[in-house]
This record gives structure tokens, C-alpha cells and sequence, in this order.
């Protein structure tokens, strides 16, 4: 059964205001999600004033302020700070994004930043992605080739064929798209999600690949692939700009047609 | 990692609504109102066979303030579940798939199912 409201111990509390002392009159409100593994206590929502005068553009020039000026018990995941490595994802304004990408110019009022939606909570803004990994992993997302080609041949691909792949080889893993998607976070086990889904497609559709019918028949599954209601949250959210409900869409119309 | 003293992260609480996944519930609701209108019908037939004072009686309701504000919900949710079917088997035939299309189709069947209903409504009382 679907449960819509968050369980007693998921609750969010008011948490602490940490007050500027700058004496800027440039400042943000900025409202972070906070749980602590070593409290025994509810995730609580903090507030902090960040002097913008003194601060990047970017969510994680935010976020880094933070750690590094006012309160370094701040937990979150980043890496390249470039949009390339899928780390900082989380909600920022109610959309998931990466933080490194979202600039807080396009936020109008407070902001208000989440970890992504549906998971378990490790610490603050970091949250548990096994469930996905393991999806992943299921499609097999590797090159398959038949065993009657020598290893020694490089397998060619035309340029026309290569273009497939546009859209979807971009993907960087970063959980923006399946965590936004409401029938992901019903179905999350069963359901592979919209980053899975737009993985499968990719290997589907790259020409090198011997095993298109088996990965087809894999993914053709009322719970896997059927959970997709084209709610288009996937797309919306992708902070990369690909389109999974589109390649979800493709999966469907490759399995009605073929 | 993860036991159950983990919080589930917050999600319909905290995500922001697109027109792509308010017309995504709505076609669910409508589908379940579509039900329900269904069996008003069921109900009109019984009324006609238990006889004259049964069908007035039915008549009386049906054409009351809130008979008549329950009546045109059914024509819309009718209209809107038609057309919003329309956009999803679109979809199927792999059409139509980008944000700016997906939102311009789904303003289109908002503001063409509320068109249909005035227009069914107005045929059935005789207006055109």
C-alpha cells in the first residue's frame, strides 16, 4: 500500500537559526535538511543566514560557506563541482537537481534544500542509493558481443550509428530523475526507474551490442518497465538536459512493435 | 547502513508540482470519478424501471443546484479522461515526449475539456 505521509520517525522538526554577523544586508535564507545518526532524534530543518556579498552563485558555493564558516557538522556529497561527477545531487526547491549546477540567482525568496526524495537518510544531505546501484547493475550495463567474434577485432561503428547514443551516453548516474518520480518512490523496489530505464535504452540501442532481444526481454515487465505512467518528472528534473521519459516511451514502443 | 532508524527522505511533501504531474493524478482521479458517473447512470436505469414516482423523484435530485453541479463534474471528467487518453496514446506512438510539447498538450486538454463540457452542455439543453 501506498503511504503518502512520511513515518513518524521521518517527521520534520524545527531546527536551529544561525544568525549572521556580518551585518550584510545582502543575505539568504537558507533552510537545510539535517538528521544526525548518533542523535536518537527526528530530522530537524535548519536555518542559516548566508551573506551572498561574500558567497559564489552556485547552491554548493552556498552549501561549502556553510561547512566551512558556520557549521562544519554540514554533511553533503560533492566532488567535481561541474555537473560531471552526479555527487551533490539533491532536492533544491522542491526539483531535484545538482546543487553544483543550480545557481540560487533562479531562486526567488528562501531556499530550501533537501536530500533526494524517498530514501533512507544516512546523514543530513546524503542519502542511500543501494537499492538504485543494485537496478543498475541488474540490466548488465556492459558491451555483449557474440563469441563467434575474435576479441583481437575492433567492433566498428558508423557515424549514423553512433548517433544513437546521443542522449543517452551523456547520463552521469546522479538519481536527480528516479528519485523524483512518484512511481519510483512507490514502487522502488520493484520498478527500475526512469535512470535505469534510460541505461537499458542505451544499450539497446548501441549497434555493437548482440544481446538487444535478451535486454529487450529483460526489461519487459509490468513492475519494471510498466510503472512508467509518463508523469514526466524524469524529465523536468535532469539536470543534464536528457529526456528518460522519452526513452522509456522508445522501450515501450520497441516492445509493442517488435 | 540502512536500518530502520534511518528517516525516509521527504518526497510529495517537499517536491514541486509540474502541469506534467498535475494532469498525471487527474487522469487518475477522472478515471475513478468516470466510475462513479457510471454508476449514477445505473442508478437513472433503475429509477425508470421501479416506475413513475421513483423516476420523478430521481428527476427532483438530479435537477437540484447540487444535481446539476454533480452532473456537469461527470461531463468534465468524462471530457477531460478522453482527451487526456488521447495525449497519452500520442506518447505511445512516440510522440511528443519534450517539456515544452508535454506542457503545451497538457494546457490544450485543460482548456479543450472545459470547451467540450460547455459545448455538451449547451447541445443537451437544446442551444445548438
Amino acid at each position: 500500500m501506498v503511504q503518502f505521509n512520511l513515518p513518524k520517525n521521518s517527521k520534520i522538526l524545527k531546527g536551529q537559526y544561525f544568525k549572521n554577523k556580518t551585518g550584510s544586508s545582502n543575505i539568504k535564507l537558507v533552510h537545510v535538511y539535517r538528521w544526525n545518526p548518533e542523535k536518537n532524534e527526528n530530522p530537524r530543518e535548519d536555518t542559516f543566514e548566508v551573506d551572498l556579498n561574500t558567497c559564489g552563485n552556485k547552491v554548493l558555493d552556498i552549501l561549502n560557506k556553510i561547512k566551512n564558516e558556520i557549521d562544519s557538522t554540514l554533511t553533503f556529497r560533492k566532488s567535481c563541482a561541474h555537473g560531471v561527477c552526479g555527487s551533490c545531487a539533491m532536492n533544491v526547491d522542491g526539483v531535484n537537481t545538482l546543487s553544483c549546477m543550480k545557481s540560487h540567482k533562479d531562486i526567488k525568496g528562501d531556499l530550501r534544500i533537501f536530500p533526494l526524495p524517498h530514501l533512507k537518510v544516512i546523514k543530513d544531505l546524503v542519502a542511500d542509493l543501494t537499492v538504485l546501484y543494485k537496478q543498475y547493475e541488474s540490466i548488465e550495463p556492459w558491451l555483449k558481443t557474440s563469441k563467434s567474434k575474435s576479441e583481437k577485432n575492433e567492433i566498428n561503428q558508423s557515424k549514423k550509428n553512433r548517433e544513437k547514443l546521443d542522449g543517452l551516453y551523456e547520463c552521469i548516474m546522479c538519481a536527480c530523475c528516479s528519485t523524483s518520480c512518484p512511481s519510483y518512490w512507490w514502487n522502488g523496489e520493484s520498478y527500475l526507474g526512469p535512470a535505469v530505464l534510460l541505461q537499458a535504452y542505451r544499450w539497446i540501442s548501441d549497434s555493437r551490442d548482440d544481446e538487444k532481444k535478451e535486454r529487450l526481454k529483460m526489461v519487459a515487465d509490468k513492475l519494471k518497465l510498466y510503472r512508467c505512467h509518463t508523469i514526466m518528472n524524469c524529465t523536468s528534473s535532469c539536470p543534464k538536459g536528457l529526456n528518460p521519459a522519452k526513452a522509456i516511451g522508445s522501450i515501450k514502443k520497441m516492445l509493442a512493435t517488435s | 547502513m540502512t536500518d530502520n532508524q534511518n528517516p525516509l527522505s521527504p518526497h510529495l511533501q517537499i517536491y514541486r508540482w509540474h502541469i506534467s504531474s498535475l494532469l498525471s493524478i487527474a487522469h487518475r482521479i477522472s478515471g475513478v470519478i468516470n466510475l462513479l458517473a457510471l454508476i449514477l447512470i445505473f442508478f437513472w436505469l433503475i429509477a425508470l424501471i421501479l416506475g413513475e414516482d421513483n423516476y420523478e423523484s430521481f428527476l427532483l435530485t438530479i435537477n437540484s443546484f447540487f444535481g446539476k453541479f454533480i452532473l456537469i463534474g461527470f461531463v468534465w471528467s468524462m471530457c477531460f479522461h478522453i482527451l487526456s487518453g488521447i495525449r497519452h496514446l500520442v506518447w505511445d506512438l512516440g510522440y511528443g515526449f519534450e517539456i515544452k510539447t508535454a506542457n503545451i498538450s497538457g494546457i490544450i486538454v485543460i482548456i479543450s475539456s472545459l470547451v467540450l463540457t460547455i459545448i455538451f452542455w449547451l447541445l443537451a439543453k437544446g442551444f445548438i
